[in-house]
């Protein structure tokens, strides 16, 4: 299909503001009369307050009061509470924002404050609290109960609470990484005959692995400013969505979604941290309702540390069966999660990873999620997808090797296809074409001649190759789409995605221009701002936009082309089947000269009223596009509709990453040579924005690989490495100079577009790459743990055992 | 970075504001007190090529004062201890981190910010034009230090090679992890400039 918009590189119309320092974020708005509200946190990993004597503080000049806990609707643990009192469950958790003139003042009065705390006894490794005896990060319970609230997306209660002990003969066994006997698990899932599946392997791998947590680190500390006028609220807020806050955060703020106005021009990064509405940005808004003034709450860099949550760590233990063919055919896999105070995990798609990637005939999940008193968990880049590619793809080398198979070769003959099932009910996807991109890449890489070369070289440095697989379901379906084309002629494309940086929300309003077969200089994106009516959108994240949105907006544009025909029908005569748009007009297939221009048609829209021109819309759509369209009608011809299309199963996003690493064994620090990402995320949509995702996602897994983590010091339960300077992020000198990338662009047949999405799964395939070429540098050496930090490549040089335990956490 | 920025010499720089200056709580508290007359407030700052006069508390920092006191937002703050970068402005064409720089010991200096790139009738500068061609930025919040730090590198070196461009940049972190991106950017703005 030729395509005028899709597939071609265009300039989305926020990069200049980037450039040139206009674009906004919210703590680039000011509002006359503003105060500025600072955060007090925490300074003990578990614990309650037991009072606060803010007295000093607030007789200072400039300070204009204090928000608590007791000023908030009340939270039940263990949902993450916008303030905390009752559970104070790690160090930097907030516990009352004090507002001022300035933001000196505010932080003045803060070292004011004196709160009185109760300690509680606290825990930093999941394991701790799961063995007999061990702290429990509650004084209720130390395990997740999840519960039906989890399905529903704006729950602010994510679960209950449980309580799992294991002996510690059993946890003795897990921690030296065995599989424990007869223990009881909270969770799980199996599909097919894992016995019978095992019995038919040729070899089989056990291993336990260990992938710690890491924090988000968006570069832009989040930030919030809201202010009241006549009950309804206006809030500047740092989210990666727009119109899938909208709910949650009125809901958090007491009110009704009409009464909330979301602005959000530009986000500075959120990785799944700022998917939805969070706690602190509760505090904001209840704040400005207190003292009848816009409030700006800014935190710190270290406490964006604290409450940017991120991603759960795992303890796991896993076994692969393969046959001799090379056909994996059984895993069993164990995963404790680290969930710190929040509960977050992510078991079920790590396993799913599993299950998607090497297709086994059998499978068997069990899982627990782990409280610790550590930073909040919650969804980043690829929740439990990336953390276990990384985990898994030097196991996988195991089996190749011990089989005689290309590692190359062995994930090309278990790759899914358009027809493999998936997942615990081994249901279909839209389409899947993970062997086509393992081709494209083996060949870009030249991957077999490299393989093929000797290992040693350059005195203390040898070469290691690596190969991954990265995959995240990556496309919903049912969501809005709206388009509006004007009197003027100009065709307004409202998206109601969010900013978080992709360009995504841009880029899926070019199948609407597509549809309408108009110029894409004709087109006016509309975002940023609810009042400026915004439809019902998926939250941004989970890969998903790029294919839920071309969808959305491809519905509306082909319920604008079909009123446009409808309108020229009744103007010109004949049926709407006479006629056919082309140039940005609307005119009779026979006779082209018949016809009205956009802007014609549009005028006569308004004319018309009705369903033309937004005073009727359809049943099926949501109350937010209702209020958007409610708000559009009469100015213009508009096109609005539920996307309704067919969706056949998963809409998944599949990449495999090869990379070529050179350790020095004398220091332990390897430099990435090459890397190439390629995707099968369908159709192209935006080239250079794929290019984006597949090198950004990249940087992202060599972080994970070689350095950032959680560490906390398990006497004290203080974090160690709050910066970007100890935490680490990868910076421009720890990535190779150019990265490759390459898409399979074969359409999906679920999107007319022929899109999906693929920004999580750019990030696993990478991380696997480099655990897959650390092993492969080692003479197959499986280090049982990301990130493999330089100490442990020099000690197992030097055969000293690292001196701790296969699935110790928080090690030094 | 400009090697005559160090941590020693910052705060040096706030030991001597700070005993000038004892109440130290910042702009609303310490104009009423009547210790502060030793140190000159009201400044004259060249921001862009034009004067400012700005009021500027002893131990202000200079991103605050762009940011909080002109209206210059366009520079970021995302760590305000020296790690990231994003602050980064010119001062006599040299990169430098904004937050780790008081703003009283900038008097003298011709001071470059992200606003101040474009050129009078609004067309960008080959930096921040390649930057936009090449699809650098992501989120956008690491992009105007990473503009300031390449400008300052064309203006030293309008022939830098790759390498010679990711050293520049190593002072600018990117979570978006962009960065061969933004090397394309520099060096398309380096053809662009030949």
């Amino acid at each position: 299909m030729t395509f005028m918009h899709i597939g071609k590189d265009y300039t989305p119309p926020d990069v200049e503001g980037k450039v040139t320092g206009d674009a906004k974020y919210v703590e680039d708005f000011q509002r006359e009369g503003m105060v500025y509200a600072r955060l007090y946190t925490s300074p003990m990993p578990s614990g309650r307050v037991v009072n606060i004597d803010a007295t000093e503080a607030l007789r200072m000049d400039g300070v204009l009061g204090i928000i608590t806990a007791d000023d908030l609707p009340s939270s039940t643990a263990p949902a993450n509470p916008m303030l905390a009192s009752e559970d104070v469950t790690y160090v930097g958790q907030p516990i009352l924002a004090i507002a001022a003139i300035s933001d000196d003042i505010a932080e003045s009065a803060l070292e004011r404050v004196r709160v009185d705390f109760e300690s509680r006894p606290f825990v930093t490794d999941p394991l701790e609290s799961l063995v007999e005896g061990g702290p429990n990060a509650y004084p209720d319970g130390n395990v997740l109960q999840q519960s039906e609230a989890l399905e529903d997306e704006n729950a602010t209660i994510r679960g209950g609470f449980a309580t799992i002990k294991w002996p510690a003969a059993e946890m003795e066994r897990f921690r030296n990484g065995e599989e424990p006997r007869n223990v009881e698990f909270a969770d799980g899932w199996t599909y097919g005959d894992l016995d019978a599946a095992f019995a038919e392997a040729e070899v089989t791998v056990e291993h336990s692995f260990v992938t710690a947590g890491t924090p988000h680190h968006s570069l832009e500390p989040r930030s919030a400013m809201s202010y009241w006028e006549n009950g309804k609220c206006y809030f500047y807020g740092s989210t990666q969505s727009q119109s899938a806050v909208l709910d949650s955060l009125a809901s958090m703020l007491g009110i009704e979604t009409a009464d909330l106005c979301l602005i959000n021009e530009n986000t500075g990064g959120g990785f799944g941290s700022k998917g939805r509405s969070y706690p602190m940005m509760g505090v904001c808004g209840h704040f400005s309702r207190m003292l009848n003034r816009p409030v700006q709450l800014r935190i710190t860099r270290e406490q964006e540390f604290y409450v940017g949550v991120g991603r759960p760590g795992m303890q796991g233990w896993v076994k692969v069966g393969v046959k001799a063919d090379g056909t994996v055919t059984a895993i069993d896999v164990i995963i404790i999660s680290d969930g710190g105070p929040t509960g977050r995990n992510s078991a079920s798609s790590s396993a799913q990873h599993l299950s998607v990637v090497y297709t086994p005939d059998a499978m068997r999940l069990r899982n627990i999620p782990v409280f610790t008193n550590t930073a909040p968990r919650g969804a980043q880049r690829g929740p439990g997808q990336n953390e276990m590619s990384a985990a898994i793809a030097p196991i996988m080398d195991t089996a190749a090797r011990q089989l005689g198979i290309d590692r190359m070769e062995f994930r090309r003959l278990n790759a899914p296809h358009s027809e493999s099932p998936v997942y615990e009910n081994q249901g279909p996807m839209t389409s899947a074409f993970l062997g086509e991109a393992i081709d494209i890449a083996a060949t870009s890489f030249n991957w077999q001649e490299r393989e093929s070369q000797p290992r040693q070289r350059n005195g203390s440095k040898v070469r290691g190759l690596g190969v991954g697989l990265g995959y995240h379901s990556a496309g919903g379906s049912g969501y809005d789409g709206l388009v509006r084309i004007g009197p003027d002629g100009r065709i307004y494309l409202h998206s109601g995605a969010g900013n978080l940086g992709t360009y995504s929300y841009s880029d899926t309003t070019r199948a609407a221009a597509e549809v309408l077969q108009c110029r894409w200089e004709s087109c006016e994106i509309v975002a940023g701002n609810s009042d400026y009516h915004l439809p019902h959108a998926s939250a941004q994240g989970g890969s998903n936009t790029i294919f839920t949105h071309t969808r959305t907006n491809w519905v509306a544009a082909e319920d604008a082309v079909q009123k446009l025909k409808e309108i020229a029908a009744i103007e010109l005569g004949g049926t709407a089947d006479d006629f056919s748009i082309g140039g940005e007009r609307v005119f009779k297939t026979s006779d082209e000269s018949l016809g009205l221009t956009y802007g014609e048609a549009a005028a006569k829209a308004i004319e018309m009223g009705g369903k033309y021109s937004g005073q009727e819309y359809p049943d099926d759509i949501n109350p937010i596009t209702q209020r958007a369209v409610q708000g559009l009608a009469g100015t213009g011809l508009i096109g609005v509709a539920k996307d309704n299309l067919p969706k056949r199963g998963i809409a998944p996003g599949l990449t495999v990453g090869m990379a070529e690493i050179e350790i020095d064994l004398d220091t332990g620090k390897y430099e990435i040579l090459d890397y190439i990402g390629v995707s099968d995320c369908g159709t192209v949509i935006h080239p250079k924005g794929l290019s984006q995702q597949i090198n950004g996602g990249a940087v992202w897994g060599f972080g994970m690989a070689g350095s950032e983590r959680y560490v906390y010091d398990p006497q004290n339960g203080l974090p160690a490495n709050i910066g970007f300077y100890q935490a680490k992020l990868p910076t421009i000198l720890d990535v190779p100079s150019e990265l490759k990338n390459a898409a399979v662009d074969i359409a999906d047949p679920s999107n007319p577009a022929g899109g999906r999405g693929v920004g999580e799964p750019s990030q696993g395939c990478a991380v696997a790459a480099i655990t897959s070429a650390i092993a492969d540098a080692l003479d197959g050496h499986l280090f049982n743990r990301v990130p493999v930090t330089p100490d442990m490549i020099v000690n197992h040089v030097a055969q000293i055992e690292d001196g701790f335990k296969k699935l110790e956490l928080n090690t030094f | 970075m400009n090697p005559r920025l160090t941590r020693r010499r910052f705060i040096k720089g706030v030991i001597f504001s700070s005993a000038a200056a004892a109440s130290g709580t910042g702009l609303y508290l310490s104009a009423q007190s009547p210790s502060n007359a030793v140190v000159e407030r009201l400044l004259s700052l060249n921001i862009n090529g034009q004067t400012r006069l700005v009021d500027v508390a002893p131990s202000e920092t200079l991103a605050f004062t762009l940011r909080n006191k002109l209206g210059l937002t366009g520079t970021k703050v995302a760590c305000n201890r020296g790690e990231c970068g994003a602050c980064t402005v010119l001062l006599d064409d040299i990169a430098n981190y904004s937050c780790s720089i008081l703003t009283h010991t900038v008097k003298q200096t011709a001071i470059t910010t992200v606003e101040g790139l474009r050129s009078a009738d609004g067309t960008l500068s080959a930096v921040q034009q390649a930057f936009v061609e090449e699809l650098s930025p992501q989120c956008g919040f690491c992009t105007p230090g990473q503009v300031m730090s390449a400008t300052a590198l064309l203006r030293a070196n309008p022939s830098p090679t790759r390498e010679d461009a990711r050293q520049a940049l190593a002072g600018n972190l990117c979570r978006c992890g962009a960065y061969d991106h933004y090397l394309n950017g520099v060096m398309r703005a380096s053809e662009m400039l030949s």
